[in-house]
């Protein structure tokens, strides 16, 4: 019933016809981004994936990596020196942020971006465009967010920045997906949370994925990437190094240690 | 209301605990209340000024020395439309000086808010993300104004006379309470209570808040943050205008400086209040209005110093303002 819903706010026509190839030839990292590091501001960069239509793809790498200026530069809160970012077929590289949050795509980055002065009922209202007034918002779909996140409705009107450090995840997120959106780019959610909560987010991400929403993740927490990913792309110091299917990348452990370095144990 | 709830009380306290330390320190209760009330009044219309200059810096991060400029053209602005409705203002009606005073307050604020659109375009908008050279651009800005308002007005004081109802006190007790300081403490709550309302109660004041707090997640949820921050722009020239008016009113002169003069206090103003908060800007306009009005009265000698004083204690008890925008 539920995936009826969510799929039923979207045009399909469109969804099948979409396909996302993101393409960056030198994404070079801004410079005053990490002013001291030689080594990334000098290489020109390659990296090309393509994130397919209702599906998962997992963005790991090390610290560093740039999965985070990969999410931004697709965002446009950076811009990439070289290369194109295509979104839907359409060229967004140059457009600004929020012309690229109208064609679709919501973001929640690592910090989570809350607005701690004002509610959580606020932030809601933020996040769903279209709505004035929070009679706007579709209730199924608040109500499918509430049994998602129990905690959202519990502290629906404190103060956002009095909610715990998980708390303020699901926020995040639950302000990702208040509207039907094409693509969503989420920036290491299992951050700080209780596996109880991670479940409860991998299930919400998985219903997502069913309504046809397509959804890049960055991820540090293995377990939770082979989990949800179908396709996985590694990056290391600016460039893909390997893509393919997340379930070749969790059957071969000798793979993984070779692209994911040893800290990966300590997730496990 | 979110902004009222989990109340964060103390820098609140500190307007009542201000004025009823001066109480004994003045000695007669009568002046003591002419002198708060004057403190009142003063503070309000520095509120008025600087609540458009708190948000705009809270938004965009701009340093906007050019402020004081929206200030003297709504009080010059002021001056033409009162002295070309010279029979409303000497009526001895209430009702007929407050017809007088609306139109002008009106007309000041649009002409003010539309060279605040002006100034924007032209000076602001190169310059985002340079506090250096916003500052010498807008203090640029600001001598332009006021060498401009000499070439229309003249570079002479102008009288801004009080309508006549306006003029005057009531008794309260022993008491004598300027007519005009009550209007001012009115029409500044007015403002007060508007504001407050525009924050929390519609979905641009929402933005406005959530932009303080954090602009490039603002953007990412797809709202346009400089056509916001025009907007702001407008709304605070705007209102520097009104509190120019009323300002000038109080004053009963202009003169093409006061931008300058008026400057000062309203950057002590919003420093106090923490640098992109509208509550903490009506806390540290009162305190500022009423530091003046006591030690004016106590000691002459301090008064230009004590709202620099003041700033410094309160910058020692919290370094970023009473109440300091988080996330940022």
């Amino acid at each position: 019933m539920l995936h009826r819903i969510l799929s039923n706010d979207l045009p399909r026509s469109r969804w099948l016809a979409a396909l996302l190839i993101i393409l960056f030839l030198g994404l070079a990292f801004a410079p005053f981004l990490f002013p001291g590091v030689k080594a990334l501001n000098v290489a020109a960069k390659v990296l090309v994936f393509v994130a397919l239509v209702a599906s998962f793809t997992m963005l790991l790498g090390r610290n560093g990596a740039g999965k985070t200026t990969t999410l931004r530069t697709i965002m446009g809160l950076w811009h990439a020196s070289q290369g194109t970012v295509v979104l839907d077929g359409e060229d967004i590289t140059q457009k600004p942020t929020p012309d690229i949050a109208h064609s679709g795509v919501a973001y929640v980055p690592e910090s989570m971006g809350i607005f701690s002065d004002l509610s959580v009922r606020e932030n809601m209202l933020l996040a769903a465009r279209g709505a004035r007034t929070l009679d706007d918002i579709d209730t199924t779909r608040l109500e499918w967010i509430f049994g998602l996140f129990p905690a959202m409705k519990k502290f629906w009107t404190h103060p956002a920045g009095k909610l715990s450090g998980g708390q303020k995840q699901m926020l995040a997120v639950s302000r990702a997906i208040v509207e039907p959106r094409k693509l969503l780019l989420i920036d290491e959610p299992s951050k700080g949370l209780a596996p109880a909560i991670i479940q409860n987010m991998i299930e919400a991400f998985r219903q997502l994925k069913a309504a046809q929403t397509t959804i890049l993740l960055v991820e540090q927490n293995f377990n939770f990437a082979r989990q949800l990913g179908d396709t996985v792309a590694v990056m290391d110091d600016g460039r893909v190094v390997h893509s393919g299917s997340m379930a070749e990348l969790a059957a071969d452990e000798a793979l993984q240690s070779r692209l994911l370095g040893l800290s990966l144990g300590a997730h496990q | 209301m979110s902004l009222f709830k989990d109340l964060d009380w103390k820098p609140m306290a500190l307007v009542p605990v201000l004025a009823l330390a001066a109480l004994p320190a003045i000695g007669s209760p009568s002046t003591w209340l002419t002198l708060t009330v004057a403190g009142l009044a003063m503070g309000m219309i520095v509120f008025i000024i600087a609540s458009g200059l708190t948000l705009v810096f809270g938004l965009m991060d701009v340093l906007n020395f050019g402020h004081g400029v929206f200030i003297a053209l709504g009080a010059f602005v002021a001056t033409t439309v009162l002295a070309s409705m010279g029979s409303y203002t000497t009526a001895d009606s209430l009702w007929l000086n407050l017809l007088a005073l609306l139109p002008a307050m009106l007309v000041a604020m649009a002409v003010a808010g539309a060279l605040g659109l002006v100034f924007e375009r032209l000076i602001i908008r190169p310059v985002y993300g340079m506090h250096l050279k916003q500052i010498l651009i807008t203090m640029g800005g600001m001598i332009i104004g006021e060498e401009l308002i000499k070439v229309i007005w003249g570079p002479e004081q102008i009288p801004l006379p009080l309508p006549e109802a306006l003029r005057g006190a009531v008794l309260m007790g022993d008491a004598a309470v300027e007519k005009y300081r009550l209007l001012a403490v009115l029409v500044g709550a007015a403002v007060f209570a508007a504001m407050v309302w525009t924050l929390n109660r519609t979905k641009v004041g929402l933005l406005i808040r959530a932009g303080v707090q954090d602009r490039e997640m603002v953007e990412s949820l797809g709202y346009r943050i400089r056509r916001l921050f025009v907007g702001v722009f407008v709304a605070g020239s705007a209102l520097a205008g009104l509190g120019g008016v009323m300002w000038g009113l109080y004053q009963q002169s202009v003169i093409p400086q006061m931008g300058a003069q008026v400057n000062v206090l309203i950057f002590i103003v919003i420093i106090i209040g923490g640098l992109g908060s509208t509550l903490g800007a009506l806390i540290g306009a009162l305190l500022v209005g009423l530091m003046a009005n006591y030690t004016g009265f106590l000691v002459p000698k301090v008064a230009l110093f004590s709202n620099i004083a003041l700033m410094v204690a309160i910058l020692l008890w919290r370094p970023q303002g009473v109440y300091p925008v988080t996330n940022r």
